[in-house]
């Protein structure tokens, strides 16, 4: 049984010109321990997709969907407090800008004590020692000392490594991961990467990965969707993606990567998928 | 080269901002009624049944028509020394938004200009500047106008002078906020590149992008101005008698609050509605044209 | 031939104040720099963020003064810090930015924005400034009737059109883009690339060309220049530093982008399938 699983998922935002389907009839599912890269350019719908999942949009979406179920609940229709209980516990998410995700007025370790609070239930002192394993865990040196840092005192790479830590502190079943490297440097991009990866394989966690790069499918990724304008263009394991695609569209963004240039201009993805032009 | 196109289906600037500015009931609601008080304005002398500084010999203080001794001739009836009330109101209209419209003005004007001086500049320009402005922000604001009409004179236009530096400090304070944000941005800096001088660069190429808190300041500024004037002429000093001034009315008939209230009730009823449906349509205003808030 | 731009151990420094709580220091954000473009080439500069190609970026637009060293525009010394900056030598370098959503002023019309370098420093009259925008218009690629329409009217690609557009309007002899795709899809890049490949043919350009992505370095550069903490760790040409890298950051660089083709899936399947059986 897959661990996340969408059906038909439609949704629609309330805009001063009427509505706008941001995803439109995406299906897809993610088994436990698997990597699943999510590819898209911008307004594809990638990230609404995912947010929908969580229940983060705003109050001017609207989600449907003829089925929307993790881990055998249905996260159709259910109430906000039992999302809660989900959300941050088996099914997190981080996402693109590192700095602004965290709380600037308060010190890494109290944002994630606090999800152990309220999650694990844990006191003050085991609280302490896991957030401590957990930025280990993750590669921050110095835990201890860290633990007292505001966000804007630590690099970008390091607040991603913070949130990472913040994600897996109650051991997910599920991680989705937004963007989360294409605000960093191209080095510490590696880092980040190297990090989800061991953490994904250690935990046998569903990772969903998020990126419009697809240096970073190559490299991560066990399967690809492809969207489009909040269609789901293509679906296939990453090493047929890559050999033979099978849809114009994906075989048009691999082409445009000027590493696959092979004369002195880089073809164009043609009229029919004029993306950034709508 | 392929051939590109745009959004065919953006809204006009001004359908988009109707969207945003309709959401908020309150705001359509003031600005219906700004609209009302207008057009009274603009068309008091058809509107109005009665010259307003006209004397009715042997009719003072009638009561409204609904009263027994109300006479239909006088819908509102009249005030201590024989005037239509009605009348008087309608022809109100006039001077308030008068005042409104040209304290707004200057205080934005003057205001504006300073802002952009300090937050272009920095440094002693913008101290000096701010320091000033934090002397005048500290008089409570009546008191100074007061001193400042009792040097120059009562009247209604050495009221508006006074009640024009007395609101200056805070588009000053905007605009020196807005301009400081704005002229880090590569916009800006790309005309510099372009060769733009300084005035340009102020006037043309900065200011235009902050004028979104300035005019919702600017709606705020109206109302508080009609308020003020009321408030100058309650008190004597602004408009003088007999000028059908909302304010001064209210100070013509404060001894008559016991006996007969209406002389009371129609002139303050007309500045609250007034200064109330500005103050809505300012909200609504700041809703529409905050950027942060667009939803969409 | 007297190259189009040529930097002489550049240097820049901030001095930032101490206050009540923190000391005063300075930050060294290039630390002599030299480097020279020929004409009708492309100069890439790479490094990551805090490596001073933005800030060496902005010396060699003339923004900023630069706090030691020579800039030489066509042969001509230029420092601005003494008040060099005539207007024809402010006309012969321009600047496109990352950032296509700011680089925009959203009052004015895409029309306005092109005729302002005009209006500002030449005596055209009104109506050749409009001739002259409505054609650099097109030669990027949009069309008369967006000539009128507000910045926020437009895709990031096309506001990155309308900004090298503006660039050009002054016929530079040195355009410097700094990551002007890195904000792009993958795509819309793919078209900006080449409309400036195009451009660079057509006017004989000369770009100097900040980017952070090796494979967009790659495909624009002649000559490569990697930045490491304000200094210039690599210089050589595109060949040279892609084949036979020298420093060890640029050995690094290299090893940390990731590679979407298919070798290097095939031996993470293998890697990852060799670890599996292992446990």
């Amino acid at each position: 049984m897959a661990l996340l699983d969408i059906e038909n998922l439609v949704v629609e935002f309330q805009t001063s010109t009427g509505p706008f389907r941001a995803v439109d009839g995406v299906s897809l599912n993610v088994d436990a321990g698997e990597v699943l890269a999510i590819v898209g350019e911008s307004g594809s719908g990638k990230s609404v997709s995912m947010l929908a999942a969580m229940g983060l949009l705003p109050w001017t979406a609207k989600v449907t969907a003829d089925k929307m179920v993790f881990d055998g609940r249905n996260l159709l229709g259910m109430s906000a407090s039992e999302r809660r209980k989900i959300i941050g516990k088996d099914m997190s998410m981080i996402f693109q800008e590192p700095i602004a995700s965290l709380n600037p007025c308060f010190t890494v370790g109290f944002q994630i004590e606090e999800v152990l609070r309220i999650h694990l239930r844990l006191d003050k002192a085991a609280r302490r020692k896991r957030a401590i394993e957990l930025f280990e865990a993750v590669g921050i040196p110095n835990p201890a000392e860290r633990l007292g840092h505001f966000p804007h005192q630590m690099s970008g790479g390091q607040c991603q490594r913070v949130m990472i830590a913040i994600a897996i502190a109650c051991n997910p079943k599920l991680l989705i991961a937004d963007e989360p490297t294409t605000a960093l440097d191209v080095t510490i991009q590696k880092q980040i990467l190297d990090l989800l990866m061991r953490l994904q394989t250690e935990h046998r966690m569903g990772l969903i990965m998020i990126t419009h790069n697809m240096g970073v499918v190559a490299e991560t990724a066990d399967r690809v969707i492809v969207q489009y304008k909040g269609r789901k263009m293509e679906e296939a394991d990453v090493l047929s993606l890559f050999e033979s695609p099978k849809s114009d569209y994906t075989r048009a963004l691999l082409a445009a990567l000027p590493e696959n240039a092979t004369g002195d201009r880089l073809p164009t993805i043609g009229e029919i998928f004029m993306g950034a032009a709508q | 080269m392929s051939v590109i196109t745009t959004k065919s289906t953006q809204p006009s600037g001004l359908s988009e901002f109707w969207y945003y500015f309709s959401r908020n009931k309150g705001a359509v609601v003031g600005f219906g009624v700004f609209l009302l008080v207008l057009l009274m304005a603009i068309f008091a002398p058809l509107i109005a049944p009665h010259n307003p500084i006209l004397l009715y010999e042997g009719m003072q203080r009638l009561p409204p028509v609904w009263s027994e001794k109300g006479n239909p001739m006088f819908l509102l009836g009249t005030d201590a020394v024989g005037r239509d009330m009605l009348s008087r109101l309608i022809y109100g209209t006039r001077f308030s938004l008068f005042i409104g419209l040209v304290v707004a003005s200057l205080s934005a004007v003057d205001g504006v200009l300073l802002g952009v001086v300090a937050g272009y500049f920095r440094g002693r320009v913008d101290t000096f500047i701010m320091r000033v402005m934090d002397i005048i922000l500290a008089f409570p604001s009546l008191l100074l106008a007061l001193v400042l009409v009792a040097v120059l004179g009562p009247g209604l236009v050495n009221a508006m002078i006074a009640f024009s530096i007395v609101n200056q400090p805070h588009f000053v304070r905007l605009t020196r906020a807005a301009v400081i944000s704005e002229r880090e941005k590569e916009y800006v800096v790309a005309s510099r590149v372009a060769g733009a001088g300084t005035f340009r660069l102020m006037f043309k190429t900065i200011l235009p992008n902050c004028m979104a808190p300035l005019i919702v300041q600017a709606t705020l500024a109206f109302s508080a101005a009609i308020l003020d004037a009321a408030a100058l002429g309650f008190l004597g000093q602004g408009a003088q008698p007999p000028t059908p001034e909302w304010g001064t009315m209210l100070a013509d008939s404060r001894e008559f609050l016991q006996s007969n209230p209406w002389l009371v009730t129609f002139p303050g009823l007309c500045i609250l509605i007034t200064v109330l449906a500005i103050n809505l349509m300012g909200d609504g205003l700041r809703d529409a044209l905050d950027p942060k808030l667009k939803r969409s | 031939m007297t190259p189009v731009l040529e930097a002489k151990n550049i240097v820049r420094n901030y001095y930032l104040p101490g206050g009540l709580f923190k000391k005063e220091r300075t930050v060294h954000a290039v630390k002599g720099v030299s480097f020279t473009v020929e004409q009708g080439k492309t100069l890439a500069i790479v490094g990551e963020s805090g490596c001073g190609k933005s800030t060496l970026a902005r010396i060699v637009t003339m923004i900023d003064p630069a706090s030691g060293g020579d800039l030489f525009i066509d042969g001509k010394k230029v420092d601005i810090a003494v008040g060099d900056l005539t207007p024809e030598i402010r006309r012969k370098v321009q600047i496109v930015f990352q950032n296509p959503y700011g680089s925009l002023n959203p009052r004015k019309k895409i029309g306005d924005i092109l005729m302002e370098p005009l209006i500002i420093n030449t005596d055209t009259p009104a109506a050749e400034r409009r001739e002259l925008a409505m054609a650099m218009l097109k030669k990027v690629g949009l069309q008369e009737v967006h000539f009128n329409r507000y910045p926020h009217m437009f895709s990031g690609g096309q506001r990155q059109r309308i900004a090298i557009a503006r660039a050009l309007m002054l016929n530079p002899r040195l355009l410097v883009l700094d990551e002007p795709v890195s904000a792009l899809d993958l795509s819309v890049q793919a078209q900006v690339l080449n409309l400036l490949a195009d451009l660079q043919d057509e006017l004989n350009l000369t770009y100097v060309f900040i980017s952070h992505d090796l494979s967009v370095v790659r495909y624009m550069a002649d000559d490569v220049m990697v930045m490491y903490f304000g200094e210039a760790v690599e210089y050589g040409t595109r060949d040279q530093v892609f084949n036979d890298p020298q420093h060890n950051y640029t050995k690094t660089l290299f090893a940390a982008t990731p590679r979407a083709d298919v070798e290097t899936i095939k031996a993470r399947l293998a890697r990852k399938n060799a670890a599996l059986v292992a446990s």
